[in-house]
Protein backbone atom coordinates (compact mmCIF):
# COMPACT_ATOMS: atom_id res chain seq x y z
CA UNK A 1 0.00 0.00 0.00
CA UNK A 2 1.12 3.14 -0.75
CA UNK A 3 2.52 5.17 2.35
CA UNK A 4 2.15 8.80 3.72
CA UNK A 5 4.75 10.84 3.43
CA UNK A 6 6.73 12.88 5.72
CA UNK A 7 8.39 16.02 4.75
CA UNK A 8 10.34 18.07 6.01
CA UNK A 9 10.04 21.72 5.04
CA UNK A 10 13.59 24.18 4.63
CA UNK A 11 12.77 27.87 4.39
CA UNK A 12 16.27 29.06 2.13
CA UNK A 13 17.19 32.65 2.13
CA UNK A 14 20.24 33.83 -0.30
CA UNK A 15 21.13 29.86 -0.46
CA UNK A 16 21.01 29.84 3.50
CA UNK A 17 18.63 27.97 5.36
CA UNK A 18 16.96 30.39 8.00
CA UNK A 19 14.35 29.94 10.71
CA UNK A 20 17.01 28.77 12.59
CA UNK A 21 17.88 24.71 12.28
CA UNK A 22 19.09 23.27 15.54
CA UNK A 23 20.78 20.13 15.36
CA UNK A 24 23.67 19.58 18.08
CA UNK A 25 25.52 17.51 15.42
CA UNK A 26 25.44 19.45 12.28
CA UNK A 27 28.53 22.15 12.02
CA UNK A 28 26.59 24.39 9.98
CA UNK A 29 22.91 24.92 10.86
CA UNK A 30 22.46 27.18 7.16
CA UNK A 31 23.81 24.81 5.08
CA UNK A 32 20.77 23.25 2.58
CA UNK A 33 22.73 20.57 1.83
CA UNK A 34 24.33 19.19 4.79
CA UNK A 35 20.65 19.45 6.60
CA UNK A 36 18.74 17.90 3.60
CA UNK A 37 21.46 14.67 4.24
CA UNK A 38 20.79 14.63 7.46
CA UNK A 39 16.76 14.34 6.64
CA UNK A 40 17.18 11.60 4.01
CA UNK A 41 19.54 9.65 6.62
CA UNK A 42 16.90 9.61 9.05
CA UNK A 43 13.89 9.05 6.42
CA UNK A 44 12.55 11.44 5.51
CA UNK A 45 10.42 10.84 2.39
CA UNK A 46 10.68 14.06 0.35
CA UNK A 47 12.13 17.18 1.06
CA UNK A 48 10.38 20.61 0.81
CA UNK A 49 12.37 23.70 -0.11
CA UNK A 50 10.79 27.07 -0.06
CA UNK A 51 12.73 30.09 -1.53
CA UNK A 52 12.11 33.24 0.63
CA UNK A 53 14.73 35.34 -1.13
CA UNK A 54 13.19 38.84 -1.35
CA UNK A 55 15.68 40.05 -4.59
CA UNK A 56 14.45 38.21 -7.91
CA UNK A 57 18.05 38.98 -8.99
CA UNK A 58 19.30 36.00 -6.31
CA UNK A 59 17.15 33.33 -7.72
CA UNK A 60 20.13 31.87 -9.53
CA UNK A 61 21.35 30.64 -5.38
CA UNK A 62 18.22 28.48 -5.49
CA UNK A 63 18.79 26.98 -8.77
CA UNK A 64 22.74 26.06 -6.90
CA UNK A 65 20.99 24.67 -3.99
CA UNK A 66 18.79 21.87 -5.74
CA UNK A 67 21.67 21.09 -7.53
CA UNK A 68 23.87 20.62 -4.90
CA UNK A 69 21.07 18.82 -3.12
CA UNK A 70 19.80 16.64 -5.86
CA UNK A 71 23.99 14.85 -6.21
CA UNK A 72 24.04 14.10 -2.97
CA UNK A 73 20.28 13.05 -1.86
CA UNK A 74 18.23 11.06 -3.62
CA UNK A 75 14.68 11.22 -2.71
CA UNK A 76 12.13 13.97 -4.03
CA UNK A 77 12.64 17.35 -3.95
CA UNK A 78 10.16 19.94 -3.93
CA UNK A 79 11.25 23.71 -4.83
CA UNK A 80 9.10 26.82 -4.04
CA UNK A 81 9.09 30.04 -3.94
CA UNK A 82 8.75 33.32 -6.38
CA UNK A 83 7.94 30.29 -8.94
CA UNK A 84 6.80 32.92 -12.09
CA UNK A 85 7.76 31.87 -15.50
CA UNK A 86 8.11 28.60 -17.51
CA UNK A 87 11.58 29.53 -17.19
CA UNK A 88 11.75 29.30 -13.22
CA UNK A 89 10.24 26.14 -13.85
CA UNK A 90 12.44 24.66 -16.47
CA UNK A 91 15.52 25.54 -14.56
CA UNK A 92 14.84 24.46 -11.40
CA UNK A 93 13.97 20.80 -12.77
CA UNK A 94 17.13 20.70 -14.80
CA UNK A 95 18.65 21.63 -11.48
CA UNK A 96 17.19 18.47 -9.75
CA UNK A 97 13.93 19.52 -7.94
CA UNK A 98 11.33 16.78 -9.17
CA UNK A 99 8.97 19.19 -8.32
CA UNK A 100 7.95 22.41 -8.43
CA UNK A 101 5.00 24.76 -6.25
CA UNK A 102 3.33 27.69 -7.34
CA UNK A 103 1.41 29.71 -5.29
CA UNK A 104 0.91 33.37 -5.85
CA UNK A 105 1.22 33.20 -9.41
CA UNK A 106 -1.54 30.99 -9.88
CA UNK A 107 -3.69 33.72 -8.21
CA UNK A 108 -2.10 36.34 -10.59
CA UNK A 109 -3.05 34.14 -13.29
CA UNK A 110 -4.83 30.79 -13.45
CA UNK A 111 -3.35 29.70 -16.64
CA UNK A 112 -0.28 29.85 -15.67
CA UNK A 113 -0.55 26.69 -14.04
CA UNK A 114 -2.49 25.12 -17.31
CA UNK A 115 0.99 26.42 -19.44
CA UNK A 116 3.23 24.84 -16.96
CA UNK A 117 1.34 20.89 -16.95
CA UNK A 118 1.26 21.05 -20.57
CA UNK A 119 4.66 21.91 -20.83
CA UNK A 120 6.21 19.84 -17.85
CA UNK A 121 3.71 17.20 -16.89
CA UNK A 122 1.27 17.29 -14.07
CA UNK A 123 3.80 15.23 -12.19
CA UNK A 124 5.83 18.12 -11.25
CA UNK A 125 3.49 20.52 -10.72
CA UNK A 126 2.44 21.34 -7.25
CA UNK A 127 0.13 24.26 -6.09
CA UNK A 128 0.45 25.66 -2.90
CA UNK A 129 -2.71 27.27 -1.23
CA UNK A 130 -2.32 29.00 1.50
CA UNK A 131 -5.89 29.23 3.10
CA UNK A 132 -7.79 31.23 5.84
CA UNK A 133 -11.04 30.04 7.51
CA UNK A 134 -13.59 33.79 6.50
CA UNK A 135 -16.79 32.13 7.80
CA UNK A 136 -19.95 30.92 6.15
CA UNK A 137 -19.90 30.08 2.25
CA UNK A 138 -22.43 32.33 0.80
CA UNK A 139 -24.82 29.70 -0.82
CA UNK A 140 -24.53 27.97 2.72
CA UNK A 141 -27.85 27.79 4.35
CA UNK A 142 -28.20 30.09 7.09
CA UNK A 143 -26.69 29.21 10.29
CA UNK A 144 -29.68 28.72 12.41
CA UNK A 145 -30.95 26.64 14.45
CA UNK A 146 -27.68 26.42 16.14
CA UNK A 147 -25.79 23.48 16.39
CA UNK A 148 -21.97 21.93 15.50
CA UNK A 149 -22.67 20.46 12.76
CA UNK A 150 -24.18 23.10 10.79
CA UNK A 151 -21.74 25.47 12.12
CA UNK A 152 -19.41 23.03 10.49
CA UNK A 153 -21.09 22.79 7.21
CA UNK A 154 -21.00 26.73 6.83
CA UNK A 155 -17.13 27.18 7.31
CA UNK A 156 -15.40 28.73 4.32
CA UNK A 157 -12.11 29.14 3.63
CA UNK A 158 -10.82 32.24 1.31
CA UNK A 159 -7.26 31.92 -0.42
CA UNK A 160 -4.80 34.64 0.59
CA UNK A 161 -1.60 36.15 -0.35
CA UNK A 162 1.56 37.75 0.79
CA UNK A 163 2.05 35.51 3.64
CA UNK A 164 -1.85 35.70 4.90
CA UNK A 165 -2.50 39.39 4.31
CA UNK A 166 -3.79 40.02 0.98
CA UNK A 167 -7.56 38.35 0.78
CA UNK A 168 -8.63 37.27 -2.91
CA UNK A 169 -11.79 36.30 -2.78
CA UNK A 170 -11.78 32.47 -3.65
CA UNK A 171 -13.08 30.21 -2.21
CA UNK A 172 -10.35 27.70 -1.23
CA UNK A 173 -12.52 24.31 -2.09
CA UNK A 174 -13.90 25.64 -5.44
CA UNK A 175 -9.60 27.15 -6.10
CA UNK A 176 -8.47 23.55 -5.48
CA UNK A 177 -11.07 22.04 -7.92
CA UNK A 178 -10.11 24.62 -10.50
CA UNK A 179 -6.42 24.40 -9.70
CA UNK A 180 -6.46 20.56 -10.65
CA UNK A 181 -8.90 21.12 -13.63
CA UNK A 182 -5.81 23.18 -15.22
CA UNK A 183 -3.63 20.41 -14.43
CA UNK A 184 -2.33 20.40 -10.86
CA UNK A 185 -0.53 17.08 -9.83
CA UNK A 186 -0.73 17.71 -6.21
CA UNK A 187 -1.52 20.37 -3.54
CA UNK A 188 0.30 22.11 -1.17
CA UNK A 189 -2.47 23.36 1.21
CA UNK A 190 -1.46 25.82 4.82
CA UNK A 191 -3.68 26.62 7.22
CA UNK A 192 -3.08 30.32 7.22
CA UNK A 193 -4.40 30.39 10.42
CA UNK A 194 -2.75 27.62 12.17
CA UNK A 195 0.77 28.27 10.62
CA UNK A 196 3.47 28.42 13.11
CA UNK A 197 0.75 28.06 16.19
CA UNK A 198 1.77 24.68 17.30
CA UNK A 199 -2.09 23.51 16.92
CA UNK A 200 -1.99 21.32 14.72
CA UNK A 201 -3.50 21.62 11.07
CA UNK A 202 -7.17 22.75 10.36
CA UNK A 203 -8.16 19.56 9.96
CA UNK A 204 -11.77 20.75 8.96
CA UNK A 205 -10.11 22.08 6.02
CA UNK A 206 -7.38 19.70 4.88
CA UNK A 207 -10.36 17.18 5.07
CA UNK A 208 -12.43 19.44 2.49
CA UNK A 209 -10.02 20.05 0.02
CA UNK A 210 -9.03 16.49 0.31
CA UNK A 211 -12.03 14.93 -0.25
CA UNK A 212 -12.64 17.76 -2.91
CA UNK A 213 -9.75 16.64 -5.37
CA UNK A 214 -8.53 13.91 -6.84
CA UNK A 215 -4.88 14.57 -6.53
CA UNK A 216 -2.73 13.84 -3.38
CA UNK A 217 -2.73 16.62 -1.06
CA UNK A 218 0.11 17.66 1.69
CA UNK A 219 -1.16 19.19 4.69
CA UNK A 220 0.69 21.79 6.20
CA UNK A 221 0.44 24.96 8.95
CA UNK A 222 0.65 24.06 12.65
CA UNK A 223 2.37 20.92 13.70
CA UNK A 224 3.26 21.53 16.59
CA UNK A 225 3.61 17.62 18.18
CA UNK A 226 3.58 13.63 16.39
CA UNK A 227 -0.24 13.44 17.59
CA UNK A 228 -0.77 16.37 14.84
CA UNK A 229 0.92 14.40 12.09
CA UNK A 230 -1.50 11.46 12.68
CA UNK A 231 -4.55 13.88 12.78
CA UNK A 232 -3.59 15.14 9.54
CA UNK A 233 -3.35 11.76 7.75
CA UNK A 234 -6.46 10.09 10.28
CA UNK A 235 -8.99 13.23 10.42
CA UNK A 236 -7.69 15.00 7.83
CA UNK A 237 -7.51 12.66 5.08
CA UNK A 238 -4.20 13.93 3.97
CA UNK A 239 -1.70 11.78 1.81
CA UNK A 240 1.48 13.98 3.06
CA UNK A 241 2.38 16.39 5.68
CA UNK A 242 4.92 18.60 5.82
CA UNK A 243 6.62 20.40 9.33
CA UNK A 244 9.48 22.51 9.65
CA UNK A 245 10.17 23.49 13.55
CA UNK A 246 9.34 20.33 15.08
CA UNK A 247 12.00 18.66 12.73
CA UNK A 248 14.19 21.85 12.76
CA UNK A 249 14.42 21.91 16.11
CA UNK A 250 15.29 18.32 16.69
CA UNK A 251 12.10 18.11 19.24
CA UNK A 252 11.67 14.95 17.19
CA UNK A 253 13.69 12.97 14.81
CA UNK A 254 11.51 11.83 11.34
CA UNK A 255 12.08 8.30 12.62
CA UNK A 256 10.47 8.86 16.20
CA UNK A 257 7.40 10.17 13.59
CA UNK A 258 7.36 7.79 11.28
CA UNK A 259 7.48 5.19 14.24
CA UNK A 260 4.53 6.94 15.95
CA UNK A 261 2.57 7.09 12.58
CA UNK A 262 3.44 3.18 12.55
CA UNK A 263 2.23 2.48 15.89
CA UNK A 264 -0.89 4.36 15.23
CA UNK A 265 -2.04 1.90 12.17
CA UNK A 266 -0.76 4.31 9.56
CA UNK A 267 1.29 2.88 6.77
CA UNK A 268 4.81 4.90 6.82
CA UNK A 269 8.46 4.02 5.18
CA UNK A 270 10.58 2.41 6.99
CA UNK B 1 35.48 1.32 -18.21
CA UNK B 2 32.05 0.50 -18.59
CA UNK B 3 29.81 3.22 -19.92
CA UNK B 4 26.44 4.01 -19.76
CA UNK B 5 24.18 6.65 -21.93
CA UNK B 6 20.71 8.23 -21.06
CA UNK B 7 18.97 9.00 -23.87
CA UNK B 8 17.96 12.70 -24.13
CA UNK B 9 14.85 13.32 -26.34
CA UNK B 10 13.93 16.25 -24.11
CA UNK B 11 11.62 14.61 -21.51
CA UNK B 12 12.08 15.08 -18.05
CA UNK B 13 14.67 15.43 -15.76
CA UNK B 14 18.15 13.38 -16.71
CA UNK B 15 20.24 15.29 -14.33
CA UNK B 16 19.40 13.33 -11.10
CA UNK B 17 19.65 10.02 -13.11
CA UNK B 18 23.14 10.84 -14.44
CA UNK B 19 23.99 11.56 -10.72
CA UNK B 20 22.09 8.98 -8.82
CA UNK B 21 24.15 6.20 -11.93
CA UNK B 22 26.91 8.21 -10.81
CA UNK B 23 26.90 7.42 -7.55
CA UNK B 24 25.67 4.27 -7.97
CA UNK B 25 29.46 3.51 -9.69
CA UNK B 26 31.64 6.25 -9.71
CA UNK B 27 33.68 4.01 -11.78
CA UNK B 28 31.31 4.30 -14.77
CA UNK B 29 31.08 6.80 -17.57
CA UNK B 30 27.85 8.91 -17.91
CA UNK B 31 26.56 10.34 -20.92
CA UNK B 32 23.49 12.10 -21.34
CA UNK B 33 22.64 12.45 -24.81
CA UNK B 34 20.84 12.02 -28.32
CA UNK B 35 23.78 11.21 -30.64
CA UNK B 36 22.98 7.89 -32.14
CA UNK B 37 26.69 7.00 -32.21
CA UNK B 38 27.17 7.55 -28.48
CA UNK B 39 23.93 5.69 -27.38
CA UNK B 40 25.17 2.87 -29.83
CA UNK B 41 28.49 3.13 -28.42
CA UNK B 42 28.09 2.62 -24.67
CA UNK B 43 27.74 -0.33 -22.56
CA UNK B 44 24.42 -0.28 -20.99
CA UNK B 45 21.43 2.40 -22.14
CA UNK B 46 19.09 4.17 -19.93
CA UNK B 47 15.72 5.44 -21.35
CA UNK B 48 14.22 7.70 -18.80
CA UNK B 49 11.00 10.26 -19.27
CA UNK B 50 7.79 11.72 -17.04
CA UNK B 51 5.41 13.40 -18.86
CA UNK B 52 2.69 12.46 -21.52
CA UNK B 53 3.25 9.09 -23.80
CA UNK B 54 2.30 11.31 -26.98
CA UNK B 55 4.57 14.07 -26.18
CA UNK B 56 7.36 11.34 -25.68
CA UNK B 57 6.44 9.22 -29.05
CA UNK B 58 6.96 12.83 -31.16
CA UNK B 59 9.94 13.68 -29.37
CA UNK B 60 11.68 10.74 -30.13
CA UNK B 61 10.63 10.42 -33.94
CA UNK B 62 11.59 14.50 -34.24
CA UNK B 63 14.86 13.58 -33.07
CA UNK B 64 14.63 9.84 -34.92
CA UNK B 65 15.62 7.86 -32.50
CA UNK B 66 13.37 5.08 -32.40
CA UNK B 67 15.32 3.41 -34.47
CA UNK B 68 18.86 3.91 -32.46
CA UNK B 69 16.60 3.23 -29.24
CA UNK B 70 15.43 -0.34 -30.96
CA UNK B 71 18.44 -0.89 -32.09
CA UNK B 72 19.78 -0.68 -28.68
CA UNK B 73 17.50 -2.46 -26.74
CA UNK B 74 17.69 -5.36 -28.92
CA UNK B 75 21.95 -5.34 -28.22
CA UNK B 76 22.37 -4.43 -24.78
CA UNK B 77 21.54 -4.04 -20.79
CA UNK B 78 18.60 -1.73 -21.39
CA UNK B 79 17.05 0.29 -18.48
CA UNK B 80 13.23 1.78 -19.44
CA UNK B 81 12.45 4.45 -16.51
CA UNK B 82 8.58 5.54 -15.86
CA UNK B 83 7.17 6.44 -19.01
CA UNK B 84 10.71 5.11 -20.28
CA UNK B 85 9.03 2.01 -19.47
CA UNK B 86 5.42 2.34 -20.64
CA UNK B 87 7.13 3.15 -24.29
CA UNK B 88 8.05 -0.12 -24.61
CA UNK B 89 4.43 -1.63 -24.48
CA UNK B 90 3.00 -2.01 -27.86
CA UNK B 91 0.37 1.30 -27.24
CA UNK B 92 -1.05 3.43 -24.37
CA UNK B 93 -4.20 4.39 -23.46
CA UNK B 94 -2.64 7.51 -22.69
CA UNK B 95 -4.23 10.58 -25.39
CA UNK B 96 -6.74 8.99 -26.68
CA UNK B 97 -4.95 6.29 -27.37
CA UNK B 98 -0.64 6.07 -28.70
CA UNK B 99 0.91 3.80 -30.51
CA UNK B 100 4.20 2.89 -28.82
CA UNK B 101 7.40 1.10 -29.46
CA UNK B 102 6.26 -2.33 -29.20
CA UNK B 103 9.33 -3.98 -28.07
CA UNK B 104 7.51 -5.71 -24.93
CA UNK B 105 4.27 -7.16 -25.78
CA UNK B 106 1.31 -5.52 -23.90
CA UNK B 107 -0.53 -2.23 -23.11
CA UNK B 108 -0.43 0.56 -20.45
CA UNK B 109 -3.27 1.43 -18.93
CA UNK B 110 -4.88 4.08 -16.82
CA UNK B 111 -6.04 3.37 -12.52
CA UNK B 112 -9.26 2.92 -12.59
CA UNK B 113 -11.24 6.39 -11.11
CA UNK B 114 -13.46 5.76 -8.12
CA UNK B 115 -11.23 3.31 -6.48
CA UNK B 116 -10.85 3.47 -3.03
CA UNK B 117 -7.73 2.69 -0.16
CA UNK B 118 -8.02 0.59 2.57
CA UNK B 119 -9.65 2.95 4.63
CA UNK B 120 -12.28 3.56 2.61
CA UNK B 121 -11.17 7.21 1.40
CA UNK B 122 -11.15 7.90 -2.56
CA UNK B 123 -8.10 6.41 -4.47
CA UNK B 124 -5.38 9.56 -5.72
CA UNK B 125 -4.82 9.66 -9.08
CA UNK B 126 -1.71 10.09 -9.40
CA UNK B 127 -0.09 7.38 -7.69
CA UNK B 128 2.77 9.51 -5.81
CA UNK B 129 4.94 8.62 -3.49
CA UNK B 130 6.51 5.59 -1.60
CA UNK B 131 4.92 2.13 -2.27
CA UNK B 132 6.55 -1.27 -2.03
CA UNK B 133 7.73 -3.27 -4.36
CA UNK B 134 7.34 -7.34 -4.76
CA UNK B 135 9.76 -8.79 -6.97
CA UNK B 136 8.47 -11.74 -9.06
CA UNK B 137 11.47 -14.37 -9.53
CA UNK B 138 15.16 -13.58 -8.90
CA UNK B 139 16.17 -11.24 -11.99
CA UNK B 140 19.98 -9.77 -11.12
CA UNK B 141 18.74 -6.27 -10.99
CA UNK B 142 17.01 -7.22 -7.36
CA UNK B 143 20.23 -8.62 -6.23
CA UNK B 144 20.36 -7.55 -2.38
CA UNK B 145 16.52 -5.91 -2.65
CA UNK B 146 13.80 -8.02 -0.62
CA UNK B 147 10.15 -8.16 -0.94
CA UNK B 148 8.58 -5.55 -0.18
CA UNK B 149 11.19 -3.08 -0.57
CA UNK B 150 10.28 0.84 -1.10
CA UNK B 151 10.21 2.94 -4.29
CA UNK B 152 9.10 5.95 -5.27
CA UNK B 153 6.40 6.48 -7.67
CA UNK B 154 4.71 9.38 -9.48
CA UNK B 155 2.62 7.92 -12.70
CA UNK B 156 -1.54 7.53 -13.55
CA UNK B 157 -1.18 4.98 -16.03
CA UNK B 158 0.75 1.66 -15.62
CA UNK B 159 2.02 -1.41 -18.01
CA UNK B 160 -0.52 -4.23 -18.52
CA UNK B 161 2.04 -6.69 -20.09
CA UNK B 162 0.50 -9.18 -22.61
CA UNK B 163 2.81 -12.63 -20.92
CA UNK B 164 3.22 -12.78 -17.27
CA UNK B 165 6.29 -14.46 -17.31
CA UNK B 166 7.46 -10.64 -18.15
CA UNK B 167 6.31 -9.11 -14.86
CA UNK B 168 9.38 -8.70 -12.91
CA UNK B 169 7.91 -6.81 -9.81
CA UNK B 170 4.16 -6.24 -8.55
CA UNK B 171 2.78 -3.55 -6.13
CA UNK B 172 -0.32 -3.14 -4.59
CA UNK B 173 -2.55 0.04 -5.68
CA UNK B 174 -6.14 -0.80 -4.52
CA UNK B 175 -5.12 -3.67 -6.86
CA UNK B 176 -1.78 -5.19 -8.58
CA UNK B 177 0.06 -3.78 -10.61
CA UNK B 178 3.25 -4.97 -13.19
CA UNK B 179 5.84 -2.46 -11.16
CA UNK B 180 8.88 -4.00 -13.28
CA UNK B 181 8.91 -5.91 -16.40
CA UNK B 182 11.82 -8.17 -17.94
CA UNK B 183 11.88 -8.99 -21.18
CA UNK B 184 15.80 -10.64 -22.36
CA UNK B 185 18.27 -7.51 -22.35
CA UNK B 186 15.39 -5.30 -21.43
CA UNK B 187 14.44 -4.04 -17.81
CA UNK B 188 11.88 -1.59 -17.15
CA UNK B 189 10.30 0.42 -13.92
CA UNK B 190 7.83 2.27 -13.42
CA UNK B 191 9.14 3.57 -10.18
CA UNK B 192 12.14 6.32 -9.87
CA UNK B 193 14.59 4.35 -8.84
CA UNK B 194 16.93 7.63 -9.01
CA UNK B 195 14.62 9.05 -6.22
CA UNK B 196 14.53 5.63 -4.33
CA UNK B 197 16.92 6.40 -1.98
CA UNK B 198 19.43 3.13 -1.09
CA UNK B 199 17.47 0.66 -2.54
CA UNK B 200 17.10 2.67 -5.73
CA UNK B 201 20.99 2.98 -5.89
CA UNK B 202 21.23 -0.87 -5.35
CA UNK B 203 18.97 -1.50 -8.23
CA UNK B 204 20.82 0.82 -10.29
CA UNK B 205 24.18 -0.84 -9.36
CA UNK B 206 22.76 -4.10 -10.23
CA UNK B 207 21.80 -2.38 -13.75
CA UNK B 208 25.55 -1.61 -14.13
CA UNK B 209 26.72 -4.83 -12.96
CA UNK B 210 24.23 -6.84 -15.78
CA UNK B 211 25.27 -8.69 -18.02
CA UNK B 212 22.38 -10.51 -19.93
CA UNK B 213 23.57 -13.52 -21.40
CA UNK B 214 22.45 -13.07 -25.34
Amino acid sequence: MLAKRIIPCLDVDHGRVVKGVRFLEIRDAGDPVEIARRYDREGADEIAFLDITASVDDRDTMVHVVEQVAGEVFIPLTVGGGVRTLEDIRRLLNAGADKVSINSAAVARPEFVQEAAERFGSQCIVVAIDAKQVGPHPTASPPWPRSPQREKANVRWEIFTHGGRKPTGLDAVEWARRMVDYGAGEILLTSMDRDGTKQGFDLELTRAISEAVPVPVIASGGVGNLQHLADGIIEGKADAVLAASIFHFAEYSIREAKGYLAARGIEVRV
Amino acid sequence: MSSVAIIDYGMGNLHSIAKALQHADPEVSVAVSDDPDVILRADRVVFPGVGAIRDCMHALARRELIPVLKQAAAAKPFLGICLGMQALLDESEENQGTRCLGLIPGRVVRFTEGLTDGSGGALKIPHMGWNRVDPAGDHPLWHGIGRGSWFYFVHSYHAWPAENEDVAATTEYSAPFASALAHGNIFAVQFHPEKSQETGLRLLANFLKWNPVQ
